[in-house]
């Protein structure tokens, strides 16, 4: 895996007129994991779309080195294709990369369009994207919403081994996630 | 180049087969009730039909390529796609002006096509036919840009569709004027400056759509 780190360093982020936090500083290398928790609406996954590099920061730097990965509320995998179908787009464009979907117990819904998937089976089908990506950076914007007990150990599992394997993964989540070494950051220390 | 592949690859199969509304087949049967509708309004009149109805299916053209707009590019927004592709360093001006090949592909030439039965049902000359179809040849590229870059304007906004519409419109009317004008004077003038006008929009298309997308990123 290429090398992957992320280096904060005195962030700031506005949404509209309200300043959500500021003064925010941490660095991640490669193996760690940290886990954004803080209530709803303080700023988390506004964080995780700066880290992104899909919004500006209001101050500050956010320096990440590495592939990105996103794992947010929406699948981006076509509503009206079957699942199989709607992952072979990504596979198009991020190389051919292991099946994942047998791990992820999506084998029989592979011609089941995406739109009939129920949230847990989306959730899990938007993480096979994410693997194929083969990112270096995970960025994972409440991931354990909507799935049942053994997918989210699954979960966990794969976090950890994306970190073991060198990676960096960032994840924001007011659920309790259990991963190895995994440090615990408070955006409510940070509030403006 | 194989992304490039794989994005216009599902651009068609979204746009042309496909779709909440029926791909390609639905901008083809408008345009056509309208070519056919027309004779029914107007009455029987073979001379006034003949003379006026290359500006019938230019108008029913515009129209027809202003019915797909709300599929053009809010739903690959909505559903977090244009993020992925961000995250991948595909530009959303690439992919934009994918969309503005796919879009036309699954109008443009269906609606050429379509124009020789349109044709006959308004009684229209050999002539007339073939500076229409050059004509629509040379505009409906520029058509293509104008509602796809409309349509990342208006992606997110409420009513954005109905919006969309009203916005492509004015700003087709150069197209039109040109393309419709070059029937009356039979130039050749009036048919390069429709490519003209359709060039411009190409020009503009993938830049003012990028910065559209990129600009509605909350």
């Amino acid at each position: 895996m290429q090398e992957a780190a992320i280096a904060v360093t005195d962030l700031a982020c506005r949404r509209g007129d309200r300043l959500l936090f500021a003064g925010l500083s941490f660095g991640l290398r490669a193996g760690e994991a940290l886990q954004i928790v803080g209530h709803n609406g303080i700023g988390k996954s506004s964080l995780l779309r700066i880290l992104a590099g899909l919004a500006p920061a209001y101050e500050g730097i956010a320096h990440v080195t590495g592939t990105v990965g996103l794992l947010d509320e929406r699948p981006a995998l076509d509503p009206a294709l079957p699942l199989g179908r709607a992952l072979a787009f990504w596979r198009q464009l991020d190389g051919p990369s292991e099946d994942a979907t047998a791990r992820l117990g999506l084998s029989a819904l592979l011609d089941v369009p995406v739109r009939y998937l129920s949230t847990g089976q989306k959730k899990r089908a938007a993480l096979a994207r994410l693997l194929g990506q083969r990112a270096a950076v995970w960025l994972l914007d409440e991931p354990l919403n909507g799935l049942d007990g053994s997918a989210v150990t699954l979960v966990e599992a794969l976090a950890a081994e994306h970190c073991a394997g060198g990676g960096v993964a960032v994840i924001a989540s007011h659920q309790p996630f259990h991963l190895p070494a995994l440090r615990t950051l408070s955006l409510a220390e940070h509030a403006a | 180049m194989s992304r490039l592949v794989a994005l216009l690859r599902r651009d068609l199969a979204r746009l042309l087969l496909r779709g909440s509304g029926g791909g390609a087949v639905l901008p083809v049967l408008f345009f056509l009730s309208v070519a056919m509708l027309y004779p029914f309004a107007v009455g029987p009149d073979a001379p006034l039909l003949a003379k006026t109805g290359g500006g019938v299916i230019w108008v029913a053209a515009l129209l027809a390529a202003i019915l797909p707009l709300d599929r053009l590019v809010e739903p690959d927004i909505e559903q977090g796609l244009f993020d992925q592709w961000a995250l991948r360093g595909i530009s959303e001006e690439l992919v934009i002006a994918v969309r503005v090949l796919a879009h036309w592909l699954s109008f443009g030439p269906p609606l050429m096509l379509a124009t020789l039965p349109a044709a006959a049902l308004l009684g229209l000359d050999g002539r007339t036919l073939r500076l229409v179809e050059i004509g629509l040849l040379a505009g409906t590229p520029g058509l293509a840009a104008l509602g796809v870059t409309v349509a990342a304007l208006t992606a997110g906004l409420r009513g954005g569709a109905a919006l969309g519409g009203l916005l492509v419109i004015p700003m087709a009317v150069p197209v039109l004027i040109f393309g419709a004008g070059s029937l009356g004077t039979g130039g050749e003038s009036g048919l390069a400056l429709t490519a003209a006008a359709s060039l411009v929009l190409l020009a503009i298309a993938p830049f003012a759509g990028g910065a559209a997308v990129r600009a509605g990123r909350g």
